[in-house]
């Protein structure tokens, strides 16, 4: 029995060490991926963990930074912000300083606070969230925090970069918005609302419509509805297949209208608008898309889609965050958040998708670049070589929202550390 | 007026035909076997990738009869193999083992498959306009959709009702011994009812691949409306699941097209009273809870008739 017993914590030694051994390897910067990579929301989070594999390669066969390996580690959240704090504090246990987070405004917010209030607890142990697609306007807004970068444009950003879109185009005269029933449908709604109606009074709302998230299997009566509205323009800030059942049901009826969206490229996305054989009517609006015709994004472009067939789908973002922070951190010598992060402050960056510039803002760290409305349907195969998910059918470009018709002012009040 | 009434009820009923194509081989299951299958949206969702599967390689209609067989026959090997031996521990042993397997399929799904939506499609045969109201098409595929469930219902119907086999099946629900007396080998029709059942779940997954997203997480979207189904039509009862279906697309459909909310309807008492919080409970809109109002449906009937519409039983 005794013997059985000291085998037993004999062995158990040997797991730990066998796990803990990694971490004391000095040699590597770690980067800890936070988001879904199992059940339902995986499909979207594996997208990230396989760009930053891929980038990670990338860096390191150039001999990494500062000549030491990038190492990047997956942790599955399962899109909970309760799950997302174990395996934050799981990744800080294991070394890691960099956390990556992306998937869900409600984990993002539970991230920043998080984040913020470990390293005021943990002087001299930074620990920095770097977030590329939580846009919940209050995260650079009255939550703000030093400790939080953020890379996508949020909510603001984006509505104020879609309606200066909007403004210009003299043919929308009715529109209809149908948004997802929580929090960022909500705000997408109103913020939308106000704006038009600041910059183009003269367009008529002719419905608000909310239905619940990811529940709805037939969105026949909602298209009903726009068509008996006399639309002309549908907003809509859906994504995955609560945009797919709508574009598709779209298509049965025999909807004519323009969609603006943002998530139209998401996966299953440009499927389902070729099926409905919407030609030239879903814009979407990205920091880029495959068919700007800009030369280093296009090889790098090919190289992932060579490397990762069945999932073609990358976010130009990505790209613009490691790129920044691995710059950042060439200046300040250090791979320490603490020693890095006043680098990225203020930093300008030439952005992955077309080479234009971007700036990280020091008042709230929120990211401008420029921003561009392309459109889906059958491509000219001499200028525009993608095309989507083996469609046919690619982005096309449909007008560039320059950097500075994004900027849009915040209410954060950062509190630096001293 | 009478465009949205006329268009909601033909929305109505072809979205209550696509909830009973998806229903009757759960509640055929339930019925003659007394399981309740939770893996049934997964049997419906290999139905989908199957019919995929097939369809790119030798067309549609190649699929809508093979891709049903196969998934029958993984029906009958789950049944025998599995279920059999965990049916002597009881009704909770079957839901566990049933509900364990809707994640196994699922996993293998998405090994064979990724976790991206595929590119299932409406075949050319089947890609037109069947007819136009009010400007608003009607595919001709949706119509493939509502016959075919109506087919099913009638052939179903006349099999458990009118035919020998059906009449054994259902007297081997109740009197196992006495059916194996006589002769009939109980074993092997619950093994056969089980196919059937999973195949039906099939069929529903090639017709409703195209119609949907076909993607490895569609089981458990589905999941929970199909017992709400089955659970208002009255377990076990197959025209009270196609009551319940198309009472449930028609609600749903009429709720959204509904602009009323609560302020509406009590008016003048309603303006500007109460708190903030209270004024948002007066503006939410029927058309924004529609969906969740076959849930709410689903309550009321556990409350005040638990047996279900047409429901034989009280358990």
């Amino acid at each position: 029995m005794a013997k059985a017993f000291v085998l037993g914590a004999v062995m158990l030694c040997g797991l730990g060490a066998g796990i803990v051994a990694p971490a004391l390897a000095e040699d590597t910067i770690k980067i800890g991926y936070v988001d879904p990579l199992s059940g339902g929301g995986a499909s979207i989070g594996q997208i990230g963990l396989n760009q930053l594999k891929f980038i990670a390669d990338d860096v390191n066969g150039k001999g990494g930074v500062l000549g030491k390996k990038i190492e990047i580690i997956g942790y599955d959240n399962k899109l909970s912000p309760q799950v997302t704090l174990v395996q934050v504090q799981k990744a800080i246990d294991e070394g890691v300083q960099i956390i990556v987070q992306g998937n869900g405004s409600s984990v993002g917010a539970a991230v920043e606070s998080f984040v913020t209030k470990y390293n005021e607890r943990n002087p001299g142990k930074a620990v920095v969230y770097l977030n590329y697609a939580a846009i919940d306007p209050s995260m650079t807004n009255q939550n703000c925090s030093y400790w939080h970068f953020s890379w996508d444009a949020n909510v603001d950003i984006k509505l104020e970069a879609l309606t200066n879109f909007m403004k210009t185009k003299k043919d929308i005269k009715k529109v209809y918005l149908i948004d997802q029933d929580y929090s960022f449908g909500h705000s997408v709604a109103d913020t939308t609302v106000a704006m038009l109606k600041e910059k183009r009074p003269d367009i008529q709302i002719v419905g608000n419509e909310f239905h619940p998230l990811v529940k709805v299997t037939d969105f026949s009566p909602y298209i009903a509805k726009i068509k008996a509205s006399g639309a002309d323009t549908v907003v809509t800030g859906n994504w995955g297949q609560d945009l797919a059942l709508l574009v598709k049901a779209a298509g049965d009826a025999g909807l004519k209208v323009n969609w603006y969206t943002f998530y139209a490229g998401g996966s299953g996305g440009p499927t389902a608008i070729k099926q409905a054989n919407l030609p030239d009517q879903v814009y979407q609006l990205t920091e880029g898309f495959n068919n700007l015709p800009y030369k280093p994004a296009q090889e790098v472009v090919r190289a992932y889609i060579a490397r990762y067939k069945s999932e073609p789908i990358y976010y130009p973002r990505l790209f613009n965050l490691t790129g920044m922070v691995f710059e950042a951190m060439k200046e300040a010598n250090s791979a320490d958040p603490a020693k890095f992060a006043p680098k990225l402050e203020g930093m300008k960056y030439a952005t992955f998708a077309s080479g234009q510039e971007g700036f990280m803002r020091k008042d709230d760290h929120q990211f401008f670049q420029p921003l561009y409305m392309s459109v889906f349907g059958a491509l000219d195969a001499a200028s525009q070589p993608f095309d989507e998910e083996s469609t046919g059918w690619g982005w096309k470009m449909a007008a560039e929202i320059p950097t500075k018709d994004t900027l849009y002012p915040t209410t954060c009040k950062m509190k630096r550390p001293n | 007026m009478i465009e949205i009434v006329l268009i909601s009820t033909l929305n109505g009923v072809l979205y209550g035909m696509l909830l009973f194509l998806m229903a009757s081989g759960l509640t055929i299951i339930f019925s003659m076997m007394g399981v309740l299958n939770f893996a049934h949206a997964s049997f419906y969702m290999l139905g989908a990738f199957f019919g995929f599967e097939i369809s790119r390689r030798i067309g549609f209609w190649p699929g809508l009869v093979l891709a049903p067989l196969l998934v029958g026959l993984i029906g009958v090997a789950v049944e025998r193999y599995g279920l059999r031996r965990v049916h002597r521990h009881g009704h909770v042993a079957e839901l566990l083992f049933t509900f364990g397997l809707t994640f196994v399929i699922q996993e293998v799904v998405e090994m064979v498959w990724g976790k991206l939506p595929v590119d299932y499609r409406v075949p050319p045969s089947l890609d037109f306009p069947a007819f136009t109201i009010f400007a608003t098409n009607y595919p001709a595929f949706k119509l493939f959709e509502l016959l075919t469930a109506l087919a099913i219902f009638a052939a179903l119907l006349v099999v458990v009702t009118r035919t020998r086999i059906g009449l054994v099946v259902q007297a081997a629900l109740t009197h196992p011994a006495m059916v194996a007396m006589l002769g009939h080998n109980v074993d092997r029709i619950f093994m056969l009812v089980f196919g059937v059942g999973a195949a039906l779940a099939a069929v529903a997954g090639v017709i409703a691949g195209p119609a949907l997203v076909t993607q490895s997480n569609m089981a458990a979207l589905l999941g929970p409306i199909l017992f709400v189904v089955v659970v208002i039509g009255g377990l076990g009862s197959l025209p009270g699941a196609f009551l319940a279906s198309l009472l449930i697309g028609l609600v749903q459909t009429f709720a959204v097209a509904s602009n009323a909310s609560l302020a509406d309807l009590l008016g003048p008492l309603a303006a500007g009273s109460g708190s903030s919080f209270l004024r948002d409970i007066w503006n939410v809109t029927v058309a924004q809870v529609a969906p969740i109002i076959p849930y709410l449906l689903l309550v009321l009937i556990l409350i005040f008739r638990p047996r279900g519409l047409m429901g034989q039983r009280e358990s």
